[in-house]
């Protein structure tokens, strides 16, 4: 699904990313876990496409295509999908309206003539029950006004509106409440199929009780120091980020 | 990375004017520059009676005396009065009383502008009066409105069949004297239109005027007055286009609007005169007053406007409260790009008790282009209880270009509740992201995101007008991206 090899990137005079590889398959979630400010988001934003930051080294195989070489809005039409940690307000526009637009968007690129109202209206409800988000936040201007947990869980209702081929959370579980959790993660567990996969950020193990990786990654400053299955989550719970720092210290 | 977002707004700027044809229709014009010779032939050429006459020229004296306004917040060169053609007129006919009649090529021009005249065709309930440089040439509907008593006919008709109401309404809620430009318009206007609705009528269709400047040189002085009766509705909209054209063409109309008591009028504009070029070259100076008299008690008036062309723009549709509980609404977008120059906004004068007004102000500035909002609330002694809602948003697509917001407050009654809110947005990269990161590209991102921005005013005009005003912005603004 997606190869990430040996990627550099950063700001005008300072790197952020520093040599980040890692391969994902159709089926597959993984999880990165890592202390604050060790790129994490940056890495996120750069596979989205985002124009701040700018790749110095690497390549990435998006399901077969360069994926550096497209514009951020032609990865999210080829199936990249980004749930912000921060997501953003635009206000006057309806979250309805907003999907309508990206999911055409979608299916023009695809070759598809836009989707019949009452398709739409009933993918709508499907995935509104999906995330247990109520109506009301479907006419609502987007995100503006919402708490940080209804934010989020407009996060994940987009993704299954979109029905990503790689999705991305960016410490999504950050801010909510157990209840707001198990939803996000149920959300997950059932959009899964053999097709699709995911990258799970995030600063806790928490959230990987509920979505149970195949992979959990540690990053450190800018790439991934240490792999291994989900009881590497545990571990880092346990020992704490300081067991990576010195680590790495040591090599 | 300020650079990289300015360059895709920069670019969406780049758009190219889709209604800049001219159209080859045989017109006779008066004779170059301003005299109380022009204003004869313009009013012999129009059959008007003496009274009428004598009104333009009386006009004239009074402007001659008047000096240009200097007080906006835009600059151009000094207009010479004299350079202007004041009159240009198809040479056939002007009355007409079926289509066959009309000109083939005026035909073709409205057609090409997306409006056919052709009453099957027009979108179910509104009736079009369609104005081309200085007269009216043809008015559709007009047989099924009249069965209600609503008179809907040009100026110039009215001035002949309806004097009654021309001398008693003419002039009462604009007058003669009131500014330069409409002094200049009441001794040359040409055509315009003309409404009248009887008491306790709801008029059964949107009434629409479509504008349209074609001749070289010339000025397009319209007149329009609109009078409800008690207990009366309309919902009036205007939309006008000018070909491309390397010189400045001046636009300076007068529209009256008077409504008795429980009586409303909705008045809605979408206005894209020519803008220039991206340079700045040509473009029509659009120099307009607007206002209406809340004469009688409970009445409404609400305008509604979307500006997105004109190298300048300078009028401030304003609503007189004098009955008591009237109500007063200003609903705006402006656009400016490249180097237009608007300077807009709105006056609320509560005289009556109980008088409410509300101020929606949305402007939104591209290129080098700068954009004011100017509105003035005035509440004089006798409005008990008035009360002024505004907000003012600006949102800036570039650097370089600018938004200022001058709110003139004037309250002389203590008991009067004024309210004002002014924010300045620019747009930012993370929601372009963000809106990119769902698979919108960058102009379809500026196009959400400013329909948005908008949505308080679009949700205000009527149905088909909203779409067409949502077309026109992103056109307007196309290419600023990518
Ligand atoms: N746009 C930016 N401008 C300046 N510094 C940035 C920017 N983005 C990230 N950084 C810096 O890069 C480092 C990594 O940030 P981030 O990717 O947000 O880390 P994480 O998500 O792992 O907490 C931090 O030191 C952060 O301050
Ligand atoms: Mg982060």
């Amino acid at each position: 699904m997606i190869s990430i090899k040996n990627l550099h990137a950063g700001i005008e005079e300072k790197e952020i990313l520093k040599g980040f590889s890692l391969d994902i398959k159709a089926g597959e979630i993984h999880a990165i876990m890592g202390p604050n400010g060790t790129g994490k988001s940056t890495l996120a934003s750069t596979l989205a496409g985002r124009n701040t930051y700018e790749v110095t080294a690497g390549e990435v195989q998006f399901n077969g295509k360069d994926l550096l070489d497209m514009e951020a809005d032609e990865r999210a039409r080829e199936g990249l999908f980004l749930a912000f940690q921060y997501p953003v307000e635009i206000p006057g526009v309806s979250t309805t309206n907003f999907m309508r637009a990206a999911i055409a968007e979608k299916r023009k690129h695809h070759g598809l003539p836009p989707m019949e109202a009452k398709e739409f209206l009933a993918l709508m409800r499907e995935k509104m029950a999906l995330v247990e988000i109520d109506k009301q936040f479907m006419s609502r201007s987007l995100n503006e006004g919402f708490s940080g947990g209804e934010k989020k869980r407009n996060e994940i209702f987009q993704m299954a509106m979109l029905n990503p081929l790689l999705s991305i959370l960016d410490e999504t579980d950050s801010g909510l409440d157990i209840d707001a959790l198990r939803i996000v993660a149920n959300g997950v567990n059932k959009l899964r199929t053999k097709d699709n996969a995911f990258l799970i950020i995030t600063h806790y193990q928490r959230l990987l009780e509920y979505i149970v990786p195949d992979f959990v990654h540690v990053m450190y400053e800018g790439r991934i120091v240490k792999s291994g299955g989900k009881e590497l989550a545990l571990e880092l719970e346990e020992k704490g980020y300081d067991w990576i720092k010195e680590e790495n210290i040591v090599q | 990375m300020l650079q990289d977002n300015d360059k895709i707004l920069e670019d969406a700027t780049n758009s190219e004017y889709k209604w800049g044809f001219s159209s080859p229709i045989d017109q006779e014009f008066a004779t170059k520059g301003l005299n109380e010779e022009v204003i004869r032939f313009i009013s012999g050429r129009k059959d008007e009676p003496a009274w009428m006459l004598e009104w333009r020229l009386s006009a004239f004296e009074a402007w001659k005396k008047m000096k240009q306004p200097k007080w906006q917040n835009v600059t151009f060169p000094e207009i010479d009065f004299q350079e202007i053609i004041y009159y240009a007129a198809t040479r056939k006919k002007p009355t007409i009383n079926s289509l066959d009649e009309l000109d083939p090529e005026i035909r073709k021009t409205y057609d090409k502008l997306g409006i056919p005249i052709k009453e099957q065709e027009m979108l179910a309930g509104v009736a079009v009066d369609y104005v081309m440089d200085s007269e009216s040439v043809f008015t559709t509907f007009k047989s099924q409105l009249a069965e209600k008593g609503v008179i809907f006919c040009s100026i110039s008709e009215a001035i002949k069949d309806h004097p009654e109401l021309i001398k008693k309404y003419l002039g009462s809620v604009v007058p003669v004297r009131d500014n330069y430009y409409a002094a200049l318009n009441a001794a040359v206007f040409s055509d315009g239109s003309f409404v009248y609705i009887p008491k306790g009528v709801r008029c059964p269709m949107e009434l629409s005027t479509y504008f349209r400047i074609n001749a070289e040189n010339t000025g397009q002085f319209e007149r329009t007055l609109i009078i409800a009766e008690e207990g009366s509705y309309v919902s009036y909209l205007e939309g006008c286009t000018a070909p491309k054209r390397d010189e400045h063409q001046l636009h300076a109309a007068v529209v009256e609007l008077i409504t008795l008591d429980d009586a409303e009028i909705k008045y809605s504009t979408v206005q894209n005169w020519y803008p220039g070029d991206k340079n700045g070259k040509g473009g029509i100076y659009n120099f307009v007053t607007k206002r209406g008299l809340c004469h009688g008690k409970r009445s409404k008036i609400s305008w509604t406007q979307v500006e997105t062309g004109s190298a300048i723009t300078w009028k401030y549709p304003s609503c007189v409260l004098k009955g008591d509980n009237s109500i007063g609404e200003f609903y705006s977008v402006a656009v400016t790009n490249n180097f237009q120059q608007a300077d807009t906004g709105t006056k609320m004068i509560h005289i009556g008790k109980n008088t409410r007004s509300r101020i929606v102000s949305k402007g939104i500035s591209a290129g080098s282009s700068q954009n004011s909002y100017r509105g003035q609330v005035k509440i004089h002694k006798t409005a008990e209880n008035a009360y002024n809602y505004s907000q003012c948003d600006s949102m800036l697509m570039t650097d370089h270009s600018g938004a200022h917001t001058f709110p003139y407050i004037d309250v002389k009654n203590s008991t009067a509740k004024v309210e004002h809110e002014a924010t300045t947005s620019k747009i930012g990269e993370d929601m372009l992201f963000y809106c990119n990161q769902r698979g919108l590209s960058d102009e379809e991102a500026v196009n959400i995101i400013v329909n948005g921005f908008c949505k308080e005013v679009f949700k205000e005009l009527p149905m088909e007008f909203a779409v067409e005003a949502q077309k026109l912005l992103q056109i307007s603004l196309e290419n600023s991206v990518g």
